[in-house]
């Protein structure tokens, strides 16, 4: 069992920083903390997929000095997949820490829970 | 090759570029440039609809020059088409019912960004509805999320951006579980594209190996969606974000986003993971579970909430359920049943929160549903089109609810093992739906003088009328022809879902068995 977790150190590695980010974007109550959960959750993620797509010994598939096998290379897929999976993660973050900064001009705090209780409040007056 | 395969391509991409020149010019512009391109799309999605329904199968459009196993693939066939269309003509409705209340909640300069919203959303929803490539799903997805809280939050006024941080925090959790099942699928499958993903699963179930890996993938991608489609105990963003936001936005966000998100999730069971696979696995009895426990605490939740746009979010809550449901019960009668309510759904929910929009103009627009005595005589129209939508939702005869009430009930019949609960369940549901629905038309018809009859404070009272009488004043300026020209469809497309229900549900039929 132990074994197999090593041999796979870095999808083990990102199974466990994937769960420590989900859980800090559903658990923190600080908003900054939950969009660094976000991006934990989403590095877990590219991570798994590089380590899925690196064959051991091949190299970069970019054709330099003339080897034209493909089995000279990595699978370049995983690669794209991540690049644009971080152009999606960057605009949601910028999205998120807009949004925050407009909350917190507007109830001067980043605890969601009384950002909530705030607007509530506000509400009723 | 036909010139109609390329529609679907079109359709996608107009709605696109339509947003990116929307950020460059008046808000008017904007305005008329995102009608005419959901007219645009619309009218292609009817195209293909017709062009699959007579060649009688689906096709698939390379995209680029790549060959299958490695290019990107749009895939349009008689149930995508349908979707497509619906979809389009619930969101002109809605952009069309609810344009005064743009043009008034949305800053001046901002307004060409509310549209860049609603063609980006537009896109993103066809793009969801024909994509044949898992990442090209993920990515639309986030597409779709960022529109639609960009849509929430236009209305920078009370709980807005409270309601978009909840819908992006949730919807951030579900895309982030759907991005790691799509990775773990595509290490298991070698795959990105549906059909080959599909023939690399049907082998490895063969052979038998990955057998739980198959399930945590399954898990993942059904959860994922689930969170972002708002299944019950997910729900918790629903209320807030359809309360708050802008007419249009709600009628949107209510009946198409989450939409979009079941409509993929159907289409990955049947094109990816294989209907069989997902059977065994019994996670459909989870989402069954699920989708049972959303019915009656969505319409609990919702008899208990006094703002009449809160309750029509709940309400949305326990619709959802009904489709989930419908998933849950594992047959092909249940599958049309709940691609049936995803249709009904969509037009009966739009039609009420723009209709609920003329009831406040006319009631001094207070959020009490108690405001609203006597609205119905005040915009007779408005009336007429919330009094049809509950209906529809109480599942009244003609209309289009009836009709997916009817489908639950029979598909139930057919599952032995999970008739009798659904029976019950539909059956208290229906109830439920009924106490508050009704509540709310009764309210709406009954006349004034009960009400200050009631009132003990006299100077209470008098202010209340005050309030009212400025309020139907504006009301009466109100009364224009966008709002009654798109409740009026609303209704005839609820009636028409309601009396012509047997050709489109033959087409969801075909539709599913060329996803094959």
């Amino acid at each position: 069992m132990a074994d197999f977790l090593f041999n796979n150190i870095e999808e083990t590695v990102s199974v466990i920083l994937f769960g420590i980010g989900f859980t800090m974007l559903l658990l923190q109550q600080n908003l900054i903390k939950k969009i660094m959960g976000m991006n934990i959750m989403d590095t877990a993620v590219y991570l798994f997929l590089a380590a899925k797509g690196y064959i051991y010994g091949k190299m970069v598939p970019i054709v330099t000095d003339g080897v034209l096998e493909a089995s000279a290379y990595i699978n370049p897929v995983p690669s794209g997949l991540v690049l644009t999976g971080i152009v999606v993660s960057v605009s949601t973050t910028a999205l998120m820490l807009a949004l925050t900064i407009r909350l917190y001009e507007r109830y001067h705090s980043l605890n969601l829970d009384e950002i909530l209780m705030r607007a509530k409040k506000e509400e009723k007056s | 090759m036909s010139f109609v395969q390329n529609l679907p391509f079109f359709s996608i991409i107009i709605a696109m570029f339509s947003g990116i020149l929307s950020s460059v010019i008046s808000g008017k512009k904007a305005r008329n440039l995102s009608l005419f391109a959901i007219v645009v799309t619309t009218l292609m999605s009817g195209a293909v609809l017709a062009y699959c329904m007579r060649t009688g199968e689906s096709y698939t459009y390379m995209m680029g020059h790549f060959p299958a196993p490695w290019g990107n693939e749009i895939r349009a066939g008689v149930l995508e088409g349908l979707t497509a269309l619906l979809f389009g003509v619930v969101m002109l409705l809605a952009v069309i019912g609810g344009m005064h209340h743009t043009f008034r909640d949305v800053e001046e300069g901002k307004i060409n960004q509310f549209f860049i919203m609603i063609d980006l959303m537009l896109s993103s929803l066809l793009a969801l509805i024909y994509t044949n490539d898992l990442f090209t799903a993920y990515v639309f997805i986030e597409i779709n999320t960022i529109a639609g809280c960009g849509l929430i939050m236009i209305r920078q006024k009370g709980h807005s951006f409270t309601a978009a941080i909840r819908y992006m925090i949730m919807s951030q959790l579900g895309s982030g579980l759907f991005l790691i099942g799509l990775s773990l699928l595509y290490d298991v499958t070698g795959h990105l594209l549906m059909s080959p993903a599909k023939e690399a699963v049907a082998a490895i179930e063969s052979a038998g190996n990955y057998e739980i890996p198959m399930l945590v993938i399954l898990a993942l991608i059904s959860v994922g969606l689930a969170i972002k489609s708002g299944l019950y105990p997910f729900h918790s963003w629903i209320p807030d974000t359809y309360g708050y936001a802008t007419p249009t936005a709600s009628a949107i966000l209510s009946g198409l986003v989450s939409k979009g998100y079941i409509f993929l999730l159907i289409k990955i069971f049947y094109r990816v993971l294989g209907m069989e696979t997902v059977l065994a696995s019994r996670i459909v009895n989870v989402l069954f579970v699920f989708g049972l426990a959303g019915m009656i605490m969505g319409s609990v939740h919702a008899i208990f909430e006094k703002d009449t746009r809160r309750m029509i979010a709940y309400s949305s809550v326990a619709q959802i359920g009904y489709i989930y449901m419908g998933i849950g019960l594992g047959t092909r009668e249940g599958m049309i049943a709940a691609i049936f309510h995803v249709f009904a759904h969509s037009a009966t929910k739009a039609l009420l929160f723009i209709s609920a929009v003329g009831l406040y103009e006319v009631s001094g627009g207070k959020k009490d549903y108690r405001s609203l005595r006597g609205a119905g005589y005040r915009n007779p129209l408005a009336g007429i089109g919330f009094a049809a939508g509950s209906l529809s939702m109480v599942g009244f005869p003609m209309l289009s609810g009836f009709i997916s009430k009817l489908l639950f009930a029979t598909s139930a019949l057919q599952s032995p093992r999970k008739m009798m609960v659904t029976l019950l369940v539909l059956a208290i549901s229906t109830v439920l739906n009924a106490v508050y629905f009704l509540r709310l038309v009764i309210t709406l018809y009954s006349t004034r003088k009960s009400d200050e009859a009631q009132s003990s404070g006299e100077v209470q009272s008098s202010d209340h009328a005050g309030t009212v009488k400025s309020g139907v004043q504006e009301g009466v300026a109100a009364q224009r022809w966008n709002l009654k020209i798109s409740v009026a469809c609303y209704i005839i497309l609820n009636l028409i879902l309601g009396l012509g229900s047997q050709p489109i549900i033959d087409a969801i039929a075909r539709g599913l068995e060329m996803f094959g």
